[in-house]
C-alpha cells in the first residue's frame, strides 16, 4: 500500500471533497489509504457490506449480548488529555462496559465536512485505531460520508458497539437498595472544564486534562471483588447529578450524598467557582458511579484503587430509603440541600 | 480556593448558628412570629440554598424573604420582546449574558431566536461584545446591557473604550436597574412585616453604604451589607439580629474587605458619564417604579440601541396566575404560589423568579422543593 512518504510517514495532503464521499475511485482511495491501514483487522478487510461475527465466539465470553450506540460531535475537535476520535471509542466502550460486559466489536461511522485536512482526518482516524487497540476492540465495520461546507462541523463520529456480558452479572439502574455505598473511580468534572477552556471563548488560564479513557478494565477489576454491583453509569453529559437522580427514580430510593467526600480537582473547583457551575453537573468521560452492597464497599474501593483509571475512588454517599426518588446532598457546611436533575444547559450566572 | 474554604468553615458556621438561634428565640416570641429578613440580591439567595443556611437555621423562629436583586428575573416580557426584535434584525449580532437567554419574551426567548437562525451570541464581559464589533466592522454589534449597579461600570467603561477606539457599530441595549427605589417600593408597601435586610455586597462595592441610610432612619429598619460566602451571611445575619436585641437601626457592613464606606469614586464616575434616570422602569413582578431604570445620556445616543434602531417597546402584562409579587415582598413563599411547580418550572417558567438560578422560586424548586429530614449517616470511611 502506498501511503508513505519519503521519511516513511504517513503523507497525506490536501483536503476531503464531496468526491471522496461519491462512492467512486475517490472514495476508495480514501478508505485504502487511510481508514484500512489504521483498523487493520481481517472482519474489516473483507470489505463487505457488514461484518460477520462467530455466534459461538461471543457465547464464550458470557451469555447475553449488550449492543449501543453513540454520536460523537465535539468541538474542538482536539483538547488537552483527547480527541474526538478517542471519545468516540471511549464513549461506546464505557456505554458497554458499565453493563458489566467485555466490549468486542466497535462500528465506525464518519461524517465529514469538506474542506477539512485529509491529515486531519488522518489523524483523527489512527487516534480512534490506538485507543480502540488499547481497549481490545476492532472496529470491524464502518461508514464514510461527506457533506457540504456548514451541514457538519470539521467531523462527526458515530460509533456503535457490541459486547457480551458474563453469565451472572446483574447491573441496573433500577437495582439501589438502601444501605448500599455510592462510589466514584476519581475527580469530577475534568472533561466538562477542559472542553469550555480549550473553546478559549474565557479569559481564564488554567490546565486542565479531559479525563477521557475507557472504564472496562476498571470495571472487570470491580466485579472480580464484587459480582454484584447494583448500579453503574458512566457519568458523562449531566454528570454525577444526573446518574443518581436516574438511579433514585428507577430504584424508588433516596440518595445521599456527602459534599466532602466529592472528589473535584483544585482547578475544576477554582474555574466553578468563577464560572458558577456545579462539578456535580459537569460532564466527564472516564468517571463511572458504582452502586455497591455496603458489605463489599470497602473490597471495591480498594480493587478501583489499585487500577491506574481508578487510583482517586472514593465512597461519596449511600443509599436510603427516604426520601424516595431524591438525591440530597450534605453540604460541608452541616445544611443539606436537593441535588436536582438540570434544566437544559448549565449556564453561568451572571452576578 | 483557600481563600475562599476559610469562609466555609463547618465549625464556625455552627457557632454562628446557635448564637443566632439564641438571639432569634426571644425576638420572635415579642412579635408572635418568625422574624422576616430580606436578602436583597440574588447572589445570597443562591448561596442561602446552595449550602443548605437555611435548612442549618431555626424555622420557626427566622424566616428568609428573596428579594428583588436578580437584575434576569426582573426583567418586564416587552423588553425580551425587543431583544428578541434586535436580534432577529439580519445585521445585527446580538451579545448576551448566558443567563439572560432563557427569560421568556411574550413569543419565546433569545434562545428559542437563536434557534430559529438569529445569530445571538453569548459572552461574558460586555469588552468580549466589543471584541466582536472589533472583528465585524460590517455589521451591528448590540451588547444585551443587564444588571444593577454591579455591572453598570463595566458596561460604562466599555462605552468609553469603544469611543476612544472609534468602533462605530457597537450599542448597549441598556436594561440597568438602580436597586435603592426599589428597596424603597417595598418599604412602602402596605403589606410589610420585614424586621431587617441583608443588604448588596457587590452592588455597595460600587455605590458604598451612604445610600441605604434611609432605611435605618426613615423607615426604622436595621440593614447589614454583606458578603457572599456562607460565613458572611451568617455573620451578617447574627450583626442584624444583635440590632434588632438592641434596639438599634443602623447601616453596618459587613463585607469590608471587599466594600468602602464610600464605594468606588471612578466606577461611579464612568457610570455618571455614560447613563442617566428613566423617568419610570417597569419591573416584572413589581410593576412600574419611578426612577429605578437607567438610560444611557444624549451625548451617547450613537451608542443607544434605542435610538440607533426602531424598537416594538410594548408593555406586556404578566400573567395573571402569576404570583411573583407577592413572592418578592414575602407575603407569600414561593411554594405558596398557585402556580409553582405545576405551571411554573424552571424549563417553562411562567413568572420572573423561576427564570435564573439566582430567583428564589428557581433556587426553592432545585434545591428545597421537599421538607428534608436530617439522617443521620455513618462517617464516610474514604
Amino acid at each position: 500500500m502506498k501511503m508513505n512518504g519519503p521519511h516513511g510517514k504517513p503523507k497525506h495532503n490536501g483536503v476531503v471533497t464531496l468526491a471522496h464521499g461519491g462512492g467512486g475511485s475517490a472514495m476508495r482511495k480514501l478508505i485504502e489509504n487511510i481508514i484500512l491501514p489504521a483498523f487493520d483487522n481481517p472482519l474489516l478487510a473483507a470489505l463487505e457490506d457488514q461484518a460477520t461475527v462467530s455466534l459461538a465466539e461471543l457465547l464464550a465470553h458470557g451469555d447475553r449480548l449488550a449492543f449501543t450506540t453513540d454520536s460523537y460531535v465535539v468541538t474542538p475537535m482536539i483538547f488537552p488529555g483527547g480527541d474526538i476520535g478517542k471519545l468516540a471509542v471511549c464513549g461506546t466502550v464505557n456505554d458497554l462496559a458499565v453493563s458489566g460486559a467485555r466490549p468486542l466489536y466497535l462500528s465506525c461511522g464518519l461524517i465529514i465536512e469538506e474542506g477539512l485536512q485529509m491529515a486531519q482526518l488522518a489523524m483523527m482516524v489512527e487516534s480512534i485505531a490506538q485507543t480502540a487497540r488499547a481497549a481490545g476492540v476492532s472496529v470491524v465495520t464502518g461508514d464514510t460520508k461527506v457533506v457540504e461546507r456548514g451541514a457538519a462541523d470539521k467531523l462527526f463520529i458515530n460509533t456503535a458497539g457490541i459486547g457480551v456480558i458474563p453469565a451472572g452479572v446483574n447491573i441496573s439502574a433500577s437495582r439501589a437498595q438502601p444501605g448500599d455505598k455510592v462510589i466514584v473511580n476519581g475527580s469530577l468534572g475534568d472533561h466538562g472544564v477542559a472542553i469550555l477552556l480549550a473553546r478559549n471563548e474565557l479569559a481564564l488560564e488554567a490546565e486542565v486534562v479531559s479525563d477521557c479513557q475507557p472504564l472496562h478494565g476498571l470495571v472487570t477489576a470491580m466485579l472480580a471483588v464484587c459480582q454484584d454491583i447494583h448500579c453503574l453509569r458512566d457519568a458523562t453529559r449531566g454528570g454525577v447529578a444526573t446518574v443518581l437522580n436516574e438511579f433514585a427514580t428507577s430504584s424508588k430510593v433516596g440518595i445521599r450524598l456527602t459534599e466532602t467526600a466529592i472528589p473535584v480537582n483544585e482547578t475544576v473547583r477554582g474555574a466553578c467557582e468563577i464560572l458558577g457551575l456545579d462539578p456535580l453537573y459537569l460532564a466527564n468521560e472516564g468517571k463511572l458511579v458504582a452502586v455497591v452492597p455496603a458489605s463489599h464497599a470497602d473490597a471495591v474501593l480498594a480493587a478501583m484503587r489499585a487500577h491506574p483509571t481508578g487510583h482517586a475512588a472514593a465512597i461519596v454517599g449511600e443509599v436510603t430509603a427516604e426520601p424516595a426518588g431524591r438525591v440530597i446532598l450534605s453540604t460541608a457546611l452541616g445544611g443539606y440541600r436537593v441535588v436536582d436533575v438540570l434544566v437544559g444547559e448549565q449556564l453561568p450566572r451572571i452576578c | 480556593m483557600q481563600y475562599a474554604d476559610e469562609f466555609r468553615d463547618p465549625v464556625k458556621a455552627r457557632t454562628l448558628v446557635d448564637e443566632i438561634s439564641k438571639l432569634a428565640t426571644p425576638l420572635s416570641k415579642a412579635r408572635g412570629r418568625p422574624l422576616q429578613v430580606m436578602e436583597v440580591c440574588g447572589g445570597h439567595t443562591h448561596t442561602i440554598f446552595r449550602y443548605g443556611l437555611k435548612t442549618l437555621l431555626p424555622e420557626d423562629t427566622l424566616e428568609f424573604v428573596h428579594g428583588p436583586g436578580c437584575p434576569v428575573c426582573v426583567l418586564p416580557m416587552g423588553r425580551v420582546d425587543d431583544c428578541i426584535a434586535l436580534a432577529r434584525d439580519p445585521n445585527i449580532i446580538f451579545t448576551t449574558f448566558g443567563d439572560a437567554m432563557r427569560v421568556p419574551g411574550s413569543a419565546g426567548s433569545l434562545l428559542q431566536a437563536k434557534a430559529e437562525g438569529a445569530d445571538v451570541r453569548m459572552v461574558y464581559s460586555p469588552l468580549d461584545a466589543l471584541k466582536i464589533a472589533r472583528e465585524n466592522p460590517m455589521r451591528e454589534v448590540v451588547f444585551f446591557a443587564l444588571g444593577f449597579e454591579t455591572t453598570m461600570p463595566s458596561t460604562a467603561l466599555t462605552v468609553l473604550q469603544a469611543r476612544r477606539e472609534g468602533i462605530r457599530n457597537f450599542s448597549l441595549f441598556c436594561n440597568h436597574i438602580t436597586i435603592i427605589p426599589t428597596i424603597k417600593a417595598i418599604l412602602d408597601s402596605p403589606e410589610l412585616t420585614l424586621d431587617g435586610f441583608l443588604g448588596p455586597g457587590h452592588v455597595s462595592m460600587v455605590i458604598g453604604n451612604r445610600p441605604y441610610d434611609f432605611i435605618a432612619e426613615r423607615y426604622q429598619r436595621p440593614i447589614v451589607v454583606a458578603g457572599f460566602e456562607p460565613l458572611d451571611i451568617l455573620q451578617s445575619l447574627w450583626m442584624l439580629l444583635k440590632q434588632l436585641q438592641e434596639g438599634r437601626c443602623e447601616v453596618e457592613n459587613q463585607y469590608k474587605r471587599i466594600v468602602p464606606e464610600t464605594g468606588n469614586a471612578e466606577a461611579l464616575a464612568a457610570v455618571a458619564e455614560v447613563f442617566e434616570l428613566r423617568e419610570f422602569f417597569e419591573w416584572r413582578g413589581l410593576g412600574s417604579i419611578d426612577h429605578s431604570g437607567i438610560r444611557m445620556r444624549a451625548a451617547f445616543a450613537d451608542y443607544d440601541a434605542e435610538r440607533k434602531f426602531t424598537l416594538p417597546g410594548l408593555s406586556i402584562a404578566d400573567p395573571k396566575s402569576c404570583q411573583c409579587g407577592e413572592v418578592l415582598k414575602g407575603v407569600i413563599k414561593p411554594h405558596q404560589c398557585k402556580v409553582f411547580g405545576t405551571s411554573c418550572t424552571p424549563e417553562r417558567p411562567l413568572g420572573a423568579l423561576m427564570v435564573s438560578s439566582e430567583g428564589a422560586c428557581a433556587a426553592y424548586y432545585r434545591f428545597g422543593r421537599i421538607d428534608i429530614k436530617p439522617v443521620a449517616l455513618a462517617p464516610v470511611t474514604s
